[in-house]
């Protein structure tokens, strides 16, 4: 027989439930045995407004998690006393993945995932704040692809984010909008920092170094979401990406050549400003085409409305490790000079649309004739390109339209 | 006053005779309510503790071309709620009345050669189609295969078979935690059943009366299922497996299954450009002349997703062949490669005519 206490109890938890949602809970885990179970539970039975608050120590883990309650917090004690450790994974394609809204992951560590790191896909207002995640044993083509890789998001943040030795790009955002990426830093990655295939980004105040590459922004053809535009690059140190290209081969970023500090592929409306960029072997700022044949003609292979201002340019592009790049430099007779463009003004039937500012001069203008025909190149060298005057995307807005 | 201890008498009798009484059905109750239950017994789905024989209104079915599982046996069944008929659709899961429970059991036999002997179950996985939409559930069995209960959170499964070549296996049997049900369960976020397409189900089965008959026209005779067309018009996807079957229909019902319920637009994969259902007519959405986009060391050094006449140069295959996390596809619910099904997709591959134009 139920006392009346306890019907009272069960009422009062009962209206409680029906007229407002209950307090915000922290759901506190520690180190020990069933770490992974207890560790997913917390996970699963997180409710919107709640912490899952992750104890300082190692846990050893040997599946993915994952989170897919919106508007919970995953916090440790700091990314060097609360590490997750997935040595020892035996499953899943990330350490943890997150799939729901207005997520906050930080204050801890992520290391040596069989995958990449911590992905969140179509979790709009993300935030990564003050993690780690590492492959500890250095550059290694066998470690995973992404560090932090949110992908096919709205309003993604990523602040005071270290990574380490990704095999593809340390802090990857893919196919999303909106997205401010800054106080981060990214070493002995393949790539930095990479923004691919997404509109209205703010890449600023990060370190790039050591890297094969620094920051990258890219765009790529056969995709849900193509046309990338509207990117800033600002007051980033770029400098020193010394670490020899380890990446796959097939991969896009296996392209790029080892010790470029600014890398714009196939994107619109990139500015690149007040950084300091220097030790980059190969170039300090590089603006390509896709090569590779596609057929979607929707997507456009060409860098456009690419401005590049007030850097603080070092030395860079003394050994460019580029096709045809050593010729250059040799018919040159000296390094390649900061900023490197192929020149490429039209493909597929796309003329007159391409438009440069390059103020940090000199710039050296390969003047190919079409994506990749380097076998074509006539290099040209000039104080500076300055096609038009190009606007500047406003400043990347994070708040919810309409609130 | 008599009259009650008539009634009462009669109903002791009733007592007395229930031997002959059916069975309590499924809880419906119990299916519907917002939590999971703590025990699979609970439902009521069967009327023995091993799970073998299912309750009233809950049918056996199977499917053309099943998803691999490290070769798991499963047992297949549907409970759809009395009064309730399953809804007929030509494309995508057919149409399961709330209250419906997809309802599968992983087992191993100790040899597969010899299928259905010496079986151990390890979970039995439940997709229930609540008012508020399908959820997830999945039990663990205990060694015995007496009680299955739940688990949430997933976990690893010592278990032992000798394959089909007579060597032993021993394998890390993963369940999923409830989120990695719904990575592959899902269209546009919502959880979704996979398997129970027209296509799929529209098959010959063995009928538990006996005598065998196609399991959608079986199911329309019974009443079980509403609205199919004539059985010529229903659409039939290859078992995979089947020499007779063109290679192409076979090889493209096997990415239909294994790959495209994460490898769609509106799957978990959908970033990846890479759309694998039998439907897709798109050379480039299935990998063909495609660079990979973040596959990382997925891609083994290999430039585009399919290279027709080279399934050696496809990181479609290769992925497939693997079975290291972060390279194999798919990336959850197997930790064996699947040989038989990579052998279908390379020599599909290498079938394949080289494209007109480069990608495809």
């Amino acid at each position: 027989m139920t006392s009346l206490a306890v019907r009272l109890a069960a009422a009062a938890l009962l209206a409680a439930g029906a007229t407002g949602p209950a307090a915000a809970a922290v759901l506190s885990v520690g180190p020990g045995p069933d770490a992974q179970e207890r560790l997913q539970t917390a996970l699963l039975d997180a409710k919107p407004g709640d912490t899952v608050q992750i104890a300082a120590g190692r846990y050893d883990l040997t599946d993915g998690l994952s989170l897919d309650v919106d508007g919970v917090t995953l916090a440790g004690a700091g990314p060097g006393a609360t590490i997750l450790s997935f040595k020892g994974q035996k499953g899943a394609g990330e350490g943890l993945l997150i799939t729901s809204d207005r997520v906050t992951v930080k204050d801890l560590a992520v290391e040596d995932t069989r995958g990449d790191g911590v992905k969140s896909k179509g979790a709009d207002d993300i935030r990564y704040l003050n993690l780690r995640v590492e492959w500890t044993g250095g550059p290694k083509e066998t470690n995973g692809a992404y560090g932090v890789y949110p992908v096919a998001s709205e309003r993604v943040l990523i602040d005071g984010v270290v990574v380490k030795g990704a095999s593809d790009a340390g802090i990857y955002v893919g196919q999303s909008k909106h997205i401010v990426v800054r106080n981060s830093r990214a070493e002995f990655n393949v790539a930095g920092i990479e923004i691919e295939n997404s509109m209205f980004a703010d890449v600023h105040d990060n370190v790039a170094t050591r890297n094969a590459g620094g920051i990258l922004v890219f765009d790529l053809p056969n995709l849900p979401q193509m046309g990338g535009h509207s990117t800033r690059v600002f007051r980033n140190r770029v400098v020193d990406n010394d670490t020899p290209n380890f990446a796959p081969k097939g991969n896009i970023v296996a392209g790029v050549p080892t010790g470029t500090g600014v890398m714009v592929m196939a994107n619109r409306n990139v500015h690149v400003f007040e950084n300091e960029i220097s030790g980059n072997q190969s170039a300090g700022v590089m603006l390509v085409s896709y090569t590779q044949a596609f057929n979607d003609p929707t997507y456009n292979p060409l860098p456009r409305d690419i401005v590049v201002r007030a850097n603080r340019i070092g030395r860079n592009g003394w050994d460019p490790k580029f096709p045809g790049g050593p010729e250059i430099a040799k018919a040159l007779g000296g390094p390649l000079p900061p900023v490197v463009w192929d020149g490429v003004r039209a493909a597929g039937g796309r003329p007159a649309e391409v438009r440069v500012n390059l103020a940090d001069g000199p710039v050296l203008n390969l003047n190919l004739p079409g994506p990749g025909r380097v076998d074509a190149a006539a290099p040209t060298v000039s104080a500076n390109v300055s096609d038009a005057a190009i606007a500047e995307p406003p400043a990347v807005s994070l708040a919810v339209a309409g609130k | 006053m008599r009259g009650g201890l008539v009634l009462l008498a009669a109903l002791a009798a009733l007592a007395g005779l229930g031997a002959a009484v059916p069975p309590p059905g499924v809880d419906l109750a119990r299916v519907l309510s917002d939590a999971p239950a703590p025990r699979l017994s609970d439902y009521r789905l069967f009327v023995d503790a091993g799970a073998d024989r299912p309750n009233a209104r809950v049918v056996p079915y199977d499917l053309a071309t099943p998803l691999f599982t490290d070769h798991a046996e499963k047992h297949r069944f549907v409970f759809t709620p009395p009064g309730e008929t399953i809804g007929y659709a030509p494309s995508g899961v057919l149409d399961f009345p709330v209250g419906s429970v997809l309802v599968k059991t992983f087992a191993y036999p100790a040899d597969l050669r010899r299928p259905g002997r010496e079986a151990r179950k390890v979970e039995t996985r439940l997709l229930i189609h609540r008012p508020g939409g399908w959820s997830a559930a999945t039990y663990v069995w205990n060694a015995e295969g007496t009680e299955a209960v739940l688990k949430r959170a997933g976990a690893r499964l010592p278990v032992r078979f000798t394959d089909r070549a007579g060597r032993q296996v021993d394998l890390d049997y993963a369940v999923p935690n409830q989120n990695q049900c719904k990575t592959c369960h899902q269209v546009d976020g919502a959880v979704s059943p996979i398997g129970p397409k027209a296509r799929n189900l529209n098959r010959e089965v063995a009928l538990a009366a006996g005598g065998r008959a196609n399991q959608l026209e079986h199911w329309r005779r019974t009443g079980l299922l509403a609205g199919a067309p004539e059985p010529a018009a229903r659409p039939r996807l290859a078992a995979w497996d089947d020499p007779r079957e063109p290679l192409e229909a076979r090889a493209r019902a096997y990415l239909d299954v294994n790959c495209a319920h994460c490898h769609s637009p509106s799957g978990s994969a959908s970033n990846s450009g890479l759309f694998l259902a039998a439907e897709q007519a798109s050379p480039a959405a299935l990998g063909v002349g495609k660079p990979p986009v973040a596959a990382g060391r997925g891609a083994g050094d290999l430039a585009v997703g399919v290279d027709p006449g080279h399934p050696e140069r496809s990181i479609l295959a290769f992925r497939m062949a693997s079975g290291e996390p972060g390279v194999m596809m798919p990336e959850l619910g197997r930790a064996l490669v699947h040989e038989e099904g990579v052998a279908l997709i390379r020599d599909w591959i290498r079938a394949m005519p080289a494209p007109a134009t480069p990608g495809g």
